[in-house]
């Protein structure tokens, strides 16, 4: 599915200051029932965000009115667990375009970059960083520019540089998508098949 | 470089390299269910193309699925509709689908051994994290998102960067009421959650030769809860001898060339491995987990550790002790227990249940406790009731529900109430994963059917 091209993102950042959020978090299960993708926005960490009569939890972040943005800020091992690419659809539909973290789970990672969210990678030190100044200032703005793979907290001027695969990156900044580029090559899958014997 | 056993198949199923990008591979076999193919099989229709070799594709329904009364029409329309969905598609394009009902449907993972649609040396993807059991057999196997799904049934391949390689080396001898979940969870709980992210790991040594088929895929499905890619281990007589003759596998004269490649799936004694550890048998206890990541285990007689001997975030360790409603220091032994689950993709098979039976045989269910146990697959099923296990199951005051990943994720309504604690033989213990509010311990089917005859946290091998 194509998506919006990837270039730079200059947006305020929403912190989620927890190791090891699993996807069962960011989507629960029971919310896994659809058969299109529309919606999952709604039930973005559902049980961290409401109580179980539907009311919003005041103390968790995305209900707190002085953090928004498109950038989702997360403690280490983000995404472990469930493969489940309703977990990207999720803080797709919910308006995040870029989660950051100072480690991803590799799943997670690989639907985020499928689906048109950027996973940027950044030190420990400069993840306390982002935490810190975004604690004392929830206005402050992150500036993530794809192309030169550099993120910067831009009011302390300090930025860190990012990795990516370049043809993942090359996917980003243009739309383009993997499916695109294997259909192209279909006759060289189909010798491929012919030899194949399991 | 000498290969490895993951190098040997991975090279082998190279289409193309992408220049400074991915490696695209063939993909063997693809197993889809409900949950995770409805969006990939509508991309297809946007794109406007069709599967490109369905006879490589299987399907069963299993994650969101009744437990009980499965002949009558599912109450829920949502999950209604997710089946009648999967259905069409399979129709659609030709795919064999093994719904619900249907005498092969079950678990996706507990099925695609049963009829060897797993074999060695293959590259096998699904749309789900547990795909790694069939790494057990020496196949490449990997849980995808759905937009590979979407890759695999338009083309056959799917893109990848090739993780990094990890051997996990255990020899020596596992003491008594020490079994592949043990095994497994000791190992998580040394690496942590994330210790293998990036990696695809091998299990080598003598506790991994001398497990039951059985045992190895309980082992090889564990292996994303430390953040792997995918588990594996060489095959040997005891793949061959399982796999023979099954319904999918290959047989006559395909059987002897499959054979010869087979018999090359070992790493090289000079390969080199990007990071290996070792460990002895005798370190390992019965387990169970007191935390809300698979990490979180200790052996069943220990504390909970402290906070100041854990890695990581203090701030995040409390909370998961939070959730749990436990403290630091406390014994796991003798905690209240409310439910307890015997299923799922890690230990829903035919010798869980054998080990389950051997503990309650003789004893009674404890009143506080309410007993999910769910076949894998209604092969399974079908075992118990052949082998008597069923009747001792009755006579303990259990009873048996009908296959499903059920509880696991409790996706239907088998859902563990908020606040209760369910020592659960599946995989994951995360916030709410069997219901919102639920507590879950990990342990082993001999742990779990200690508590269940106990009615509490309690060592199974007080019980032998």
């Amino acid at each position: 599915m194509a998506y919006e091209k990837f270039n730079i993102l200059k947006s305020k950042g929403v912190p989620l200051q927890i190791e090891n959020v699993d996807t069962d978090q960011i989507i629960p299960a029971r919310f896994l029932k659809a058969t299109k993708r529309v919606g999952f926005g709604d039930n973005l960490f559902r049980d961290w965000r409401y109580n179980q009569d539907n009311s919003p939890k005041k103390d968790f972040v995305l209900n707190n009115s002085l953090y928004s943005g498109k950038i989702l800020i997360g403690g280490r091992n983000f995404g472990s667990g469930s493969s489940r690419e309703h977990a990207a659809w999720a803080i797709y539909d919910y308006g995040f375009r870029c989660v950051v973290s100072s480690f991803f789970a590799d799943i997670f990672r690989n639907n985020c970059l499928n689906i048109g969210v950027l996973p940027v990678q950044v030190s420990v030190d400069f993840l306390s960083k982002i935490f810190k100044e975004i604690d004392n200032d929830s206005n402050s703005e992150l500036e993530v520019n794809l192309k030169e793979q550099k993120i910067s907290i831009i009011k302390l001027r300090e930025s860190e540089s990012f990795d990516i695969n370049p043809y993942k990156k090359n996917n980003m900044l243009n739309g383009y998508d993997d499916i695109d580029y294997l259909i192209n090559i279909k006759e060289q899958i189909r010798i491929f098949a012919d030899n194949t014997f399991l | 470089m000498s290969k490895t056993l993951f190098d040997k198949v991975w090279d082998s199923h190279i289409v193309q390299q992408v220049i400074n990008g991915p490696d695209i591979l063939f993909i063997d076999r693809h197993m889809v269910h409900e949950v995770t193919s409805p969006v990939a099989f509508l991309g297809l229709e946007k794109r406007g193309v069709s599967v490109l070799y369905p006879e490589k594709t299987f399907a069963t329904a299993d994650h969101n699925t009744p437990t009980i009364n499965q002949h009558l029409p599912i109450k829920d329309p949502l999950s209604a509709k997710q089946l009648k969905t999967l259905e069409n598609n399979s129709a659609k394009h030709g795919i064999s689908y093994w719904g619900l009902g249907h005498k092969k449907n079950g678990i996706v993972h507990v099925v695609g051994p049963e009829y060897g649609i797993t074999v060695p040396g293959a590259t096998i993807v699904c749309g789900d994290s547990h795909t790694s059991t069939h790494g057990a057999f020496g196949a490449i196997a990997f849980g995808i998102g759905t937009s590979e799904v979407e890759m695999v049934l338009s083309t056959q391949c799917i893109m990848q960067i090739k993780p990094k390689k990890m051997r996990i080396n255990i020899n020596g001898e596992l003491g008594k009421g020490v079994t592949p979940k043990d095994v497994a969870l000791f190992i998580i709980s040394r690496l942590t959650t994330s210790g293998a992210t990036g990696f695809f790991v091998e299990y080598a040594g003598n506790v991994f030769t001398s497990m039951s088929m059985e045992g190895r895929m309980t082992v090889c499905n564990l292996s994303i809860e430390m953040g792997a890619r995918g588990g594996m281990i060489a095959p040997d007589k005891k793949t061959f001898h399982y796999i023979k003759n099954r319904e999918f596998t290959p047989k006559g004269k395909s059987w002897d060339k499959a054979m010869d490649y087979w018999q090359t799936l070992y790493s090289e004694n000079d390969s080199v491995f990007d990071k290996e550890y070792h460990f002895d048998a005798i370190e390992i206890e019965p387990m169970i987990t007191y935390g809300t990541n698979p990490g979180m285990g200790i052996a069943i007689t220990e504390g909970i550790p402290k906070a100041d001997t854990i890695q990581g975030g203090a701030s995040t360790y409390q909370k998961s002790l939070n959730y749990m409603g436990y403290n630091e220091g406390e014994k796991m032994i003798g905690k209240p227990v409310d439910f307890v689950f015997l299923g799922s993709c890690t230990n829903g098979r035919i010798e869980d249940f054998r080990a389950f039976a051997e503990i309650i045989k003789g004893r009674k269910k404890a009143p506080n406790v309410t007993a999910w146990l769910v076949p894998g697959s209604h092969k399974v099923l079908t075992s118990i009731k052949e082998e008597g296990i069923l009747d001792v199951l009755k006579e303990s005051g259990f009873e048996l529900r009908e296959p499903g990943c059920s509880a696991c994720l409790a996706m239907n309504d088998d859902k563990v109430p908020a606040g209760k604690y369910a020592v659960s033989t599946s995989n994951r213990n995360f916030e709410g994963r069997q219901g919102p509010g639920s507590r879950t311990l990990l342990a082993s089917p001999i742990v779990a059917a200690a508590a269940a005859v106990t009615g509490k946290v309690t060592d199974p091998r007080i019980l032998f």
